[in-house]
């Protein structure tokens, strides 16, 4: 058997793995096109900090990719030759497989604005933008950022650390509108503000400025100008599905694959950001664009390929972030709203965070810690807790696990209520 | 009495940290290496980390580096009772 995995990020790591469970002997080839391979995109965050080393992305040793045996081929995939089960590289050479893997991931939107090609405008989306940032801060004082979410915000948070002042820029009224609740929102830019960041709500670059192609400024939709010497926005990711349209193969805002990670080419899968997956419990397919999906939906994807038949069952979306610098859960369904900085998704975002069922809202929390459950007829459906995280753990069960909450329901949304300890009695009577 | 208790107060720390050992959550953890990069002592805690297994190493001094700054809360400490008394 010969599989192809198009791809070098986690989902594709975890195909291999999986693979490699089931089938010991099969010829396996990795083909990607970031130059720097497999590294931890999540991590780019805290590289662009200084609390860690580039070096210090990779999770794997060349030993340990030896011991995964497989081929790695740098390079792009420029189509798929699916009667024939041929791949065909940029490079002239191509690649037979039976079993072929799409997870190409996704790519930051462009910033559509006159200026946006000039030197010193930048997006985050691999180890190279990375790169470039910390070159371009080196000799920078002022940067604008724009765009809403997590990305956006860790933009924010690396020039900061980089000692560049720093212009916020939030189209709506409140930081990450979708997912955070007011009072969320006010906790994180009133951080913000203490950290010396300059807040602009309702505020959109409609050109950036330059000079001998350099940036120089950010001329803004109110007619301000902002003198600045960089520019890096974080709007919102797109499914990098070229490689799938070109394949003729059936896609929405991803490519489309069932439960097993299949499209609708029985030997062609796809997992990750780029895959938007059937979820048999609601009924229509979902874009996320977190790591911990992209790994589980990687490691379906290839015990499938491998002929060993298993469903991926998504769990409720879950992520574990850092904003302003505080540690925040998002567990499950927790928002419903519109967020006017990001166009569709964003990076370390689940659609499923915006489709919420009929739920309460229980809260409680001042300023650092807070706390937000989400509370359905018999279960929480979703929680946040900025802060301290010592209920994030019982909380990521009691979503997940969908434990049946009914004998604490009323306490919860009594007026008043310390949701917090009626979660930690719960939990402990959980556990006894 | 207050020196006594900043004592007793070490001792209790350094009790838990000697009874436990550090466990991931892999479902918070992205590999990003904080963990490994911090370990005063050379362990890769994010291998253990993506395996999802507790970091059960020889040379780990429990000394919390990498619960403290691991950015997403996926390092905890667990207790183990390998020295606890068994039941007959």
């Amino acid at each position: 058997m010969k599989y192809a995995i198009v791809g070098s990020g986690v989902s594709g790591i975890a195909t291999i793995e999986a693979i490699r469970s089931v089938d010991r002997s099969g010829e396996v080839v990795m083909i990607g096109d970031d130059p720097h391979g497999f590294y931890s995109r999540p991590g780019l965050a805290y590289y662009l900090t200084g609390e860690l080393h580039d070096k210090a992305l990779y999770p794997r040793t060349s030993d340990e990719y030896r011991q995964m045996n497989f081929r790695y081929v740098k390079g792009r995939v420029k189509g798929v030759l699916r009667e024939a089960r041929v791949l065909e590289l940029e490079n002239q050479t191509s690649i037979a497989y039976d079993r072929l893997l799409i997870a190409t991931g996704a790519q930051a939107l462009p910033l559509e604005a006159p200026g946006a090609n000039l030197e010193g405008v930048f997006k985050l989306d691999h180890m190279e933008d990375a790169k470039r940032i910390l070159k371009h801060a080196r000799r920078g004082k002022m940067a604008v950022v724009v765009g809403g979410g997590i990305t956006a915000l860790e933009l924010v948070e690396g020039l900061l650390a980089r000692g560049m002042n720093v212009h916020y820029l939030l189209r709506g009224d409140r930081y990450w509108s979708g997912v955070l609740d007011e009072h969320e929102s006010k906790i994180v830019e009133a951080r913000l503000q203490v950290e010396g960041v300059t807040l602009h709500h309702h505020a959109e670059v409609i050109e950036v400025m330059g000079k001998k192609n350099r940036v120089i400024g950010a001329r803004l939709l109110d007619g301000r100008t902002l003198t600045c010497d960089m520019v890096a926005y974080a709007i919102g990711i797109r499914p990098r599905l070229e490689l799938a349209i070109q394949a003729g193969l059936a896609v929405d805002r991803g490519i489309l694959v069932n439960e097993f990670m299949q499209t609708n080419d029985p030997h062609i899968f796809a997992a990750g950001d780029v895959a938007q997956v059937y979820d048999p419990a609601v009924g229509r397919s979902i874009l996320d664009s977190l790591w911990g999906p992209a790994r589980q939906q990687g490691y379906a994807a290839g015990l499938n390929m491998a002929g060993k038949t298993t469903a991926y069952i998504k769990a409720p979306p879950f992520n574990v972030t850092r904003l302003a610098g505080l540690t925040t859960t998002i567990i499950g369904a927790v928002g419903g709203g519109h967020d006017k900085d990001l166009i569709g998704i964003a990076r370390g975002d689940s659609e499923t965070w915006r489709s919420l069922p009929d739920a309460l809202v229980a809260q409680s929390g001042f300023d650092v810690n807070h706390l937000r459950l989400m509370v359905g007829e018999q279960r929480l459906l979703g929680a946040v807790v900025m802060g301290d995280q010592t209920l994030s753990y019982p909380l990521q069960k009691i979503v997940s696990e969908r434990i049946d909450i009914s004998s604490i329901r009323e306490k919860l949304l009594a007026a008043d209520a310390r949701i917090g300890d009626v979660v930690v009695e719960f939990w402990a009577g959980l556990r006894n | 009495m207050a020196i006594l208790g900043l004592f007793q107060h070490d001792v209790k720390k350094h009790a838990v940290l000697a009874s436990g050992l550090v466990a991931p959550d892999p479902a918070r953890c992205v590999q990003c290496g904080i963990c490994t990069y911090n370990c005063p002592v050379g362990i890769d805690v994010r291998a253990h980390a993506w395996r999802g297994e507790p970091v059960i190493h020889n040379h780990c001094l429990t000394c919390g580096e990498c619960v403290m700054r691991c950015p997403r809360g996926s390092l905890r400490f667990e207790k183990t009772d390998l020295f606890a008394k068994r039941k007959p």
